[in-house]
């Protein structure tokens, strides 16, 4: 599914430059949900970028679904973002001048669908995280947690192959982040492959495997028992 | 890109950023409103006026000049300075055939003459005319006829008199014409009443007579008092007048250089000077008109500029989601170009609104200062093209802008 061998990153600072990513190498099958984790600074958000491509590497390999990912125009980038991935931010960007179904819809529209189509599946999409009835109103009108699996419903309508969540329970509190992480966990049992970026270990210990980031390489990647988030919702 | 531009979605998407920002729209929009409506407004009135100059010389033939004889002030082949000099007939006729570019030439006589029918009298103008006149300075008849070649032919004694003349020797709503009045104490048959125009370019009568009758009357034999030519249109009414006078004074003994021996009023050339402003006026609208409607464009460009870094998030929440950087630059240069013609389709209207009020105010009646104060189809066109134009352009640059940040640091922007 994703293969990343020898990445490296570095940002030009002033005169010298900050080596992010010292050599990663990672291997996610189809349907696995990890999370990565590390202290500010350790290079997880750069990689889950590149991952993303909206960030390019300075060297090594990336795979991605079978296809290299290698010197993308912005053109190319956006339709491989637009095929391949589903993006779920901290602060769910959802547009804010848009309605909740056409938030979800908007991936359609840059797919070139039809609009009889993309509100069909943007009310499957939205009906999925549960928020049907809500699909008129504007986010501001929303809660937290609504955003988010609003913003949930937006990255899985275009059917991606993988989900990046930038973390996603990082606005919110803890038990609205259990119902997210629950919602995630089931996107997963239905075969989702999902890539978490978190600091927060019990939202790690959710997932089924754990890649610790620090300075720029992995330190630990381990398979975990996963805990359901639903017994504590 | 034509089907995107037919596309329903791509005027949703337009509308829906435009109408969930109302506020920023309408600021945006009202330096084009203001800009256009400048422009038609002006341009309209600058119209409005040159229909009231048009309408006031509309019956005057303008590339004339009124040639007459003074006294010279040079000797010349044994005449003294001082001499006498007196048009003739002959004269107008020799310039008619030999002067370039000639249209007309009008000799005419001019007298006071002492007028009076029943009890009621006054002294007034008395001028002996050719039909010709009506040509190059329409009359315009209330009743009757102007003076015809017959009446010239057989020295007949009528008289088309001015509405003040009527006026004031005859009775409120008296049949004039076939009535006689006596001109220097002779029975002249009124053939004409004319109204007299607003304005009077050149020495105007009140009574017109056949030349032929007021050479008998007045024993002017030959002479004239002056002529009128007409030149025509593509012919420089200068050159004529100056052709003419060297032919003049030629035929009439009197040194090519003396500036005095004949007098002239050139209509043509105060004419030309009056279009000229005319035209510097419309000129100066335009200039002023399209430079406001460039300040207007620009400010759209400014807002633009800085909605699209307000708007930087979304553009980078917009790339992450898959639009591609030619999705997002045709997003905002077809917003530019939408507002643009929005507030330019709303200023035409309000500047068409002003118009009719100017019209209203001040285009009603003879006197009017403003004649259907009016911009014509292509006006709107070529201000429509411009700002579609302008507007495409000026959208370029926040569109160049919006994309030139890369998504990663648009969606770090907080």
């Amino acid at each position: 599914m994703l293969k990343i061998n020898q990445l490296h990153k570095s940002y030009p600072i002033g005169d010298s430059s900050l080596h992010v990513l010292k050599g990663i190498d990672l291997h996610v099958e189809s349907g696995e949900m990890v999370a990565i984790m590390g202290s500010s600074g350790s290079g997880k958000s750069t990689l889950l970028n590149i991952i993303g491509m909206l960030d390019e590497a300075d060297s090594g390999e990336y795979t991605l679904d079978n296809v290299e990912i290698k010197n993308l125009t912005e053109k190319k980038a956006a339709v491989y973002r637009n095929k391949f991935l589903g993006f779920i931010f901290q602060s769910f960007n959802l547009i804010n001048y848009k309605n909740a179904l056409e938030n979800v819809a908007l991936p359609l529209y840059y797919q070139g669908l039809n609009r009889k189509q993309r509100q069909e599946k943007g009310k499957f999409h939205l009906e999925k995280v549960g928020l049907l009835e809500w699909a008129e109103h504007l986010p501001s009108e929303l809660s937290g947690g609504q955003k988010q699996r609003v913003a949930i419903a937006r990255a899985l309508a275009a059917d991606p192959k993988l989900l990046l969540a930038d973390e996603p329970t990082g606005a919110l509190d803890t038990k609205t982040s259990y119902e997210i992480m629950e919602f995630l966990q089931q996107l997963n049992d239905e075969g989702k492959t999902l890539l978490i970026v978190t600091h927060e270990e019990d939202i790690a210990e959710m997932c089924k495997r754990v890649v610790r980031l620090r300075d720029g390489i992995i330190m630990e990647d381990k398979k975990v028992e996963q805990v359901r988030a639903s017994q504590y919702v | 890109m034509i089907r995107f531009l037919f596309d329903r979605d791509t005027w949703q998407e337009v509308w829906d950023s435009l109408s969930k920002n109302k506020l920023r729209s309408i600021l945006t929009m009202v330096g084009v409103w203001w800009g256009i409506l400048l422009l038609i407004g002006l341009l309209g009135s600058a119209k409005g006026i040159e229909n009231s100059f048009n309408r006031l010389f509309g019956d005057f033939a303008t590339n004339s000049v009124f040639i007459w004889g003074q006294s010279t002030s040079k000797p010349f082949k044994g005449f003294q300075e001082g001499k006498r000099v007196r048009l003739s007939l002959s004269d107008a006729k020799r310039v008619e055939e030999n002067v370039e570019g000639i249209e007309f030439v009008v000799p005419r006589n001019q007298s006071q003459g002492f007028v009076s029918r029943n009890m009621l009298s006054g002294n007034y103008s008395i001028a002996g005319d050719y039909p010709l006149l009506d040509f190059v300075q329409k009359k315009k008849l209330i009743h009757g006829r102007f003076i015809n070649q017959n009446d010239i032919d057989d020295n007949k004694k009528v008289a088309v008199i001015s509405e003040d003349i009527y006026k004031q020797i005859f009775e409120k709503d008296e049949a004039a014409v076939g009535e006689l009045i006596e001109i220097n104490g002779m029975n002249f048959s009124v053939i004409g009443i004319f109204e007299e125009g607003n304005v009077n370019m050149g020495p105007s009568s009140d009574i017109h007579i056949p030349f032929s009758t007021f050479q008998q009357i007045y024993n002017q034999g030959e002479e004239i008092g002056w002529m009128m030519i007409t030149g025509r249109p593509e012919f420089d009414i200068k050159q004529i007048e100056a052709d003419a006078k060297l032919l003049l004074k030629n035929m009439n003994k009197i040194h090519p250089d003396d500036k005095r021996a004949f007098g002239s009023f050139n209509l043509g050339d105060a004419f030309g000077r009056m279009t000229g402003f005319l035209k510097g006026m419309q000129f100066l609208t335009w200039f002023v008109g399209i430079a406001t409607l460039i300040a207007g464009v620009f400010a759209i460009g400014g807002i633009l500029l800085i909605t699209v870094k307000e708007r930087t998030k979304e553009i980078g929440v917009r790339r992450a989601l898959g639009a591609t950087p030619f999705e997002i630059k045709r997003q905002i240069v077809v917003e530019a170009v939408f507002i643009t013609i929005i507030a330019g389709l709303g200023g035409i209207i309000s500047g068409g609104w002003i118009l009719i009020l100017l019209d209203k105010s001040f285009g009603q009646g003879d006197e009017a200062v403003l004649v259907n104060a009016s911009v014509t189809i292509s006006v709107v066109f070529i201000a429509l093209t411009i700002l579609v134009v302008l507007g495409t352009l000026i959208g370029l640059i926040p569109a160049f802008k919006a994309t030139s940040i890369k998504p990663i640091e648009a969606l770090r922007e907080e």
